[in-house]
């Protein structure tokens, strides 16, 4: 909400300059969002009548005029504005004078005539963006008056961030009330008492919904002055709170909305027939409203109706063929009560957001329509003229505040500090509320403004605020100390990416939202989860996977000239929108040689095993098994199905030839991705004692057919219990001369160990014997000669 | 030869051996089985009985000195074996180390993994919760109602099927306090999501939630947790704390707090003790317990305590920027 700092000053004007006022609003939690002066720094300019303007000698565009400031003689200032005229009151800028933008006026000849000051444009004063000529004044402007007076413009514009719970302070008159009980100063009132009617006209009002609009104040006010004008202090003053005058009755009820709070509608009288209603909308009921939308009403929105059908969409906006036009000579004037519930989403629902429905959504005082109208009506009254009749008053009103049960103890205990009942009795009194000392603590009643506070809580929020937050001390905790539970057996997150830093991977952070296409190039669970409002299509669903942002990445940075990279990510992917169906991962990618480019080293590109070698490491101490499986995104003949205890848990492969060739890749990726939960518990170690004796080696080779999975051989010796073999991997691989083709040689080693006796070389070769025999019978595997 | 001969003899032809193995083959000239020394020990049987110890002791004088030429020399002859053995090993330590290279984390890794390890050293443990949230965690159960103008302030991203983007990390509360008894001592850190993108705001942030439930947790307790927070998260005891009213509907009394930097203040994030209702929500009785919260936005922390100007490039994950990080 935007305010003038002189207006706020008219009604309370505590000791503070502008600076501190603003800090003491921010400090009570009206946020000061901005403070910019009325207008910019100027001196020496008056008000001033041109007496006669007359065409330069010298030039076409120019005029010489003879202009009063004052003083016993005018001045000659040439002028180039073409509004420039004999009888005009404007602004003169005298010899001497410091305009914005660091322009002095000085004597000067303008084309051989002597000028002595400035005739301004409002642009030129700095107090309007554009200007057509000079500043015409009105008539009544004194001559001599230092234009800043005049025009008032020693002035503030301050904007405040209003949390929704402080719909009180919407409006001048709340923030006055703010400040007077912060400051302990005099607030100055409104004649609020009512206008004595000088007609009788009345017109019904009906309220067929008092749960939403339990109170209605109607007036007519017939006989305006169809001609009459805004005087110009009001004008200014809506202008500074960022309206525009329209007219007078208009302007008149947003004044009173932002000196008051309380919005207000009139109606031109001639166009309401029957009574005034309050009720709710039948569904597509149509209304065109003021800013020329036309609406098929829902059925539950409030309208103002008459007996032909809505007026206005209550609360919200005034309907286009039942407001004041320039013509109107009758009007009805509405201030009325309408509770948050029924005004609250139903202005969005639309499309709209009015001063008034902003007020109505946060609360407004159920007790300020009859007062407003008062107002309003003494206002019309001067500028308009005209007589008002009788105030209608409808509805039943809102009930009054019940009293709060205010336990000063419990205020102590909450807000952690030493401050007397007194004290607090002392903040809640200064801010309106009845006190009434009850038991061993108070009865506090709120002002009907302060609809925010119904429960003890809420007063001491009040007590805090007003004492002042900073006031408050700083209290490290105390308490038992417990220390937290530290489980060995269980891996942290910071653990895990440091066994990715270490093998040279950066971890990045991407949207959770990627683009339709990415997700389903990469989703192999689950439904694309989507988003109803994205900010832009390629944000528009919630990732199925993590490879889709890291291979985006991977675009970026290729782009921006790296050649080699190795990335992750830890984040959640979303399977359904399901709180399980939300797992968190670990994604990683590998692009470019196997280890980065250096001396003495033959640059050999990263394959699967290199990446898988990462992932053990990853998932290290626990082991993982690596079976052959289909995964949509990945080369089906280099992709991997990473299960741990039987439970699959993820991903490792090379990027799709497919995806490899649409992302315009020169190198294949390769990604892999792992559910993070599955490597976060392992089992605490726990010692066994090695055997004294050294184990055997024995290497043997042997050869099976190219298609035989290694990976099955090892698991089937390592699973058959042999006797004496103790461990059994895989240490070369062969094809090529010497191979006979379709076949591959595999070197193995294998250690044979018996625990307690030295083993006989015949024993060794027994041991050595089995694994053959294992091999021979799973894989027909032949002992290489 | 007699022994002054053999002695000088002896000392000329060791220093004349050029390796060891010559001085090997040079040593049994004089101390091997048919050397001069062992020639003249022979030679001893031969003299009377009165002159055998003289002459005795006068040839193992002899023996003696000679083994220590040999000795010299062969130390001589080994150190500067070693010299040279170890000349020609010598390498250009200053030629580049071989292997892989080390990644790094992201700052706002780097920023939460700080700030949990500031929390959990005065006892809060961390807990987490889904981002993809209902209307209940994210809302209702932290007392705003629909159709309440605190919702406006969130520009919550919905999605088709139902469900809302987590606006903030606020909810885990909720999950926490509805699985776990008080006291309560939890920070929860994750990403939220508003409908929001411009040069100051990421669609998608980090917060991080703190929690502390407890009998006697006061409002001057938040403001000396917050202050000792951040003077510790920025090594600087002479940074200000600053708290304003303001308000959220799941905490009263509620601030905003600001931290003193440069000539001004900047917003660091949100907090207050739990409302009532939202313990009514999930079953703690809130004339026994209190407690507060707080909600820190990560990035923020981020750009202040590693100068960073843009909040995109967060997201950007240009590896040159990243890589600062390490």
């Amino acid at each position: 909400m935007q305010f003038s700092e002189a207006w706020l000053r008219s009604l309370v004007n505590p000791p503070l300059n502008t600076q501190d006022l603003g800090h003491l609003l921010t400090m009570a939690g009206l946020e000061v969002e901005e403070m910019v002066p009325a207008a910019p720094a100027f001196t020496q300019v008056v008000v001033a009548e041109i007496l006669s303007a007359e065409k330069h000698p010298n030039a076409d565009r120019l005029q010489v005029c003879q202009v009063n400031v004052g003083e016993a003689q005018p001045l000659t200032i040439v002028c180039g504005a073409p509004n420039a005229r004999a009888g005009l009151k404007t602004a003169c800028a005298r010899v001497g004078a410091a305009l914005p933008g660091d322009f002095h006026i000085k004597q000067a000849k303008v084309r051989s005539v002597e000028s002595f000051g400035m005739l301004c444009s409002a642009k030129e004063l700095g107090i309007a963006a554009d200007a057509e000529g000079i500043m015409e004044l009105s008539a009544d402007a004194p001559v001599g008056t230092s234009l800043r007076d005049w025009l008032a413009l020693d002035d503030t514009l301050i904007t405040l961030k209003l949390t929704p719970n402080r719909g009180d302070c919407l409006s001048i008159a709340g923030i006055a009330r703010e400040v007077a009980a912060l400051t302990d100063q005099p607030l100055v009132a409104r004649d609020m008492s009512p206008v004595a009617p000088a007609c009788t006209d009345t017109l019904p009002v009906a309220i067929d919904a008092p749960e939403a609009c339990p109170r209605y104040c109607g007036r007519i006010i017939k006989g305006l002055n169809p001609a009459a004008r805004t005087p110009d202090w009001m004008v200014r003053r809506l202008e500074r709170c960022g309206l525009r005058a329209i007219h007078p009755v208009v302007d008149v009820t947003n004044y009173v909305l932002l000196e008051l709070g309380q919005p207000m509608h009139g109606f031109d009288l001639a166009r309401i027939k029957g009574t005034v209603r309050a009720r709710r909308a039948r569904a597509g009921e149509p209304l065109a409203l003021l800013n020329g939308q036309e609406l098929a009403l829902q059925a539950d929105s409030l309208v103002i109706a008459d007996d032909t059908g809505a007026l206005a969409l209550a609360g919200i906006m005034g309907g286009a063929g039942s407001g004041v036009t320039d013509g109107t000579v009758d009007i009805f004037l509405e201030a009325a009560h309408f509770t948050p519930d029924a005004v609250a989403g139903r202005a969005r629902a639309y499309g709209l957001s009015t001063d008034s429905s902003h007020r109505f959504e946060r609360g407004v005082d159920p007790e300020l329509p009859g007062q407003a109208m008062e107002w309003a009506t003494r206002l019309i009254l001067d500028i308009c003229g005209g007589q008002p009749g009788p105030v209608t008053v409808a509805g039943p009103g809102v009930a009054p505040a019940q009293g709060v049960p205010f336990r000063p103890d419990r205020a102590r205990r909450v807000l952690g500090f030493e401050i007397a009942d007194a004290v607090m009795a002392g903040i809640l009194s200064r801010l309106g509320m009845s006190v009434e000392a009850a038991g061993t603590g108070y009865l506090v009643t709120p002002p009907s403004h302060r609809f925010d506070i119904n429960r003890e809580v809420d007063l001491i929020e009040e007590i805090a605020r007003v004492h002042g937050y900073d006031q408050l001390p700083a209290i490290p905790l105390s308490g038992l100390q417990v220390m937290l539970p530290a489980e060995e057996g269980k891996r942290s997150v910071t653990h895990m990416k440091s066994a990715l830093t270490s093998r040279g991977y950066q971890e990045v952070i991407t949207y959770s939202f990627i683009s339709d296409e990415v997700d389903r190039d990469f989703r192999v669970e689950g439904q694309t989860v989507s988003l109803l409002n994205p900010i832009a299509s390629q944000m528009g669903v919630m990732r199925g996977s993590l490879m889709g942002g890291l291979l985006q990445v991977l675009r970026h940075n290729l782009n921006h000239g790296q050649e080699r990279l190795r990335l992750f990510e830890v984040g959640r992917v979303f399977i359904s929108t399901r709180a399980q169906d939300q797992p968190l991962r670990v994604g990683g990618l590998s692009y470019g040689s196997a280890l980065p480019e250096q001396w003495a080293e033959k640059a050999r590109g990263a394959d699967f095993y290199d990446v898988r070698a990462d992932v053990e490491a990853l998932i290290h101490p626990l082991v993982a098994r690596f079976d052959a499986a289909a995964h949509g995104s990945l080369h089906p003949g280099q992709c991997a199905r990473i299960s741990i205890q039987g439970q699959s848990v993820g991903w490792v492969g090379a990027l799709h030839p497919a995806l490899v060739q649409k992302h315009g890749l020169a190198k294949v990726p390769f990604l892999f991705e792992v559910d993070l939960a599955a490597l976060t518990r392992h089992p605490v170690p726990r010692y066994a004692q090695e055997p004294r004796l050294p184990a055997v080696r024995r290497d043997i080779a042997v050869v099976v057919d190219a298609q035989v999975s290694v990976g099955a051989m090892l698991e089937s010796v390592r699973t058959a219990n042999l006797p004496l073999v103790a461990e059994f991997s895989l240490f070369d691989l062969y094809q090529g001369q010497g191979v006979e083709p379709g076949k591959k040689s595999l070197a193995f080693k294998v250690l044979v160990q018996h625990t307690e006796k030295t083993l006989t070389d015949q024993e060794i070769d027994a041991a050595v014997q089995g694994v053959l025999d294992n091999l021979q019978k799973n894989f027909e595997a032949s002992l290489r000669g | 030869m007699n022994l002054e001969d053999i002695l000088s003899e002896a000392g000329q032809a060791f220093a004349a051996a050029a390796n060891l193995p010559t001085l090997d083959q040079v040593k049994a000239r004089f101390l091997g089985k048919t050397g001069a020394i062992t020639e003249q020990m022979k030679s001893l049987g031969a003299l009377p009985a009165e002159e055998r110890k003289q002459a005795g002791a006068r040839i193992n004088e002899v023996k003696n000195q000679v083994e220590a030429l040999l000795k010299a020399r062969r130390d001589a002859l080994q150190a500067a074996e070693l010299e040279k053995q170890l000349a020609a090993e010598s390498l250009d330590v200053t030629l580049p180390g071989r292997g892989e290279g080390v990644g790094g984390l992201h700052p706002v890794s780097l920023t939460l993994a700080r700030i949990e390890s500031l929390f959990a050293s005065i006892g809060f443990a961390v807990a987490d919760g889904p981002e993809i949230e209902t209307d209940f965690y994210n809302f209702t159960a932290l007392n705003i109602p629909e159709n309440h103008p605190a919702r406006a302030m969130h520009d919550t991203f919905y999605l088709k099927d139902g469900g809302l983007l987590r606006t903030h990390t606020s909810p885990v509360q909720v999950h926490y306090m509805q699985a776990h008894e008080p006291p309560v001592r939890i920070i929860a850190p994750g990403r939220v999501y508003r409908v929001d993108s411009d040069a100051t705001h990421s669609p998608m942030f980090h917060q991080v939630e703190g929690l502390i439930v407890d009998e006697q947790v006061s409002f001057a307790n938040l403001k000396g947790v917050i202050q000792e927070f951040l003077q510790r998260f920025f090594e600087r005891d002479d940074l200000r704390v600053r708290f304003r009213p303001s308000f959220f509907p799941f905490t009263e009394p509620s601030a905003e707090m600001d931290m003193s930097w440069g000539d001004g203040w900047l917003e660091i994030g949100g907090c207050g003790m739990v409302h009532p209702n939202v313990f009514g929500h999930v079953g703690i009785d809130a004339e026994r317990y209190q407690g507060f919260a707080f909600g820190l936005g990560v990035e923020r922390l981020a750009m202040l305590r590693y100068g960073v100007d843009d909040l995109r490039l967060f997201f950007e994950n240009d590896v040159r920027f990243l890589r600062q990080f390490a």
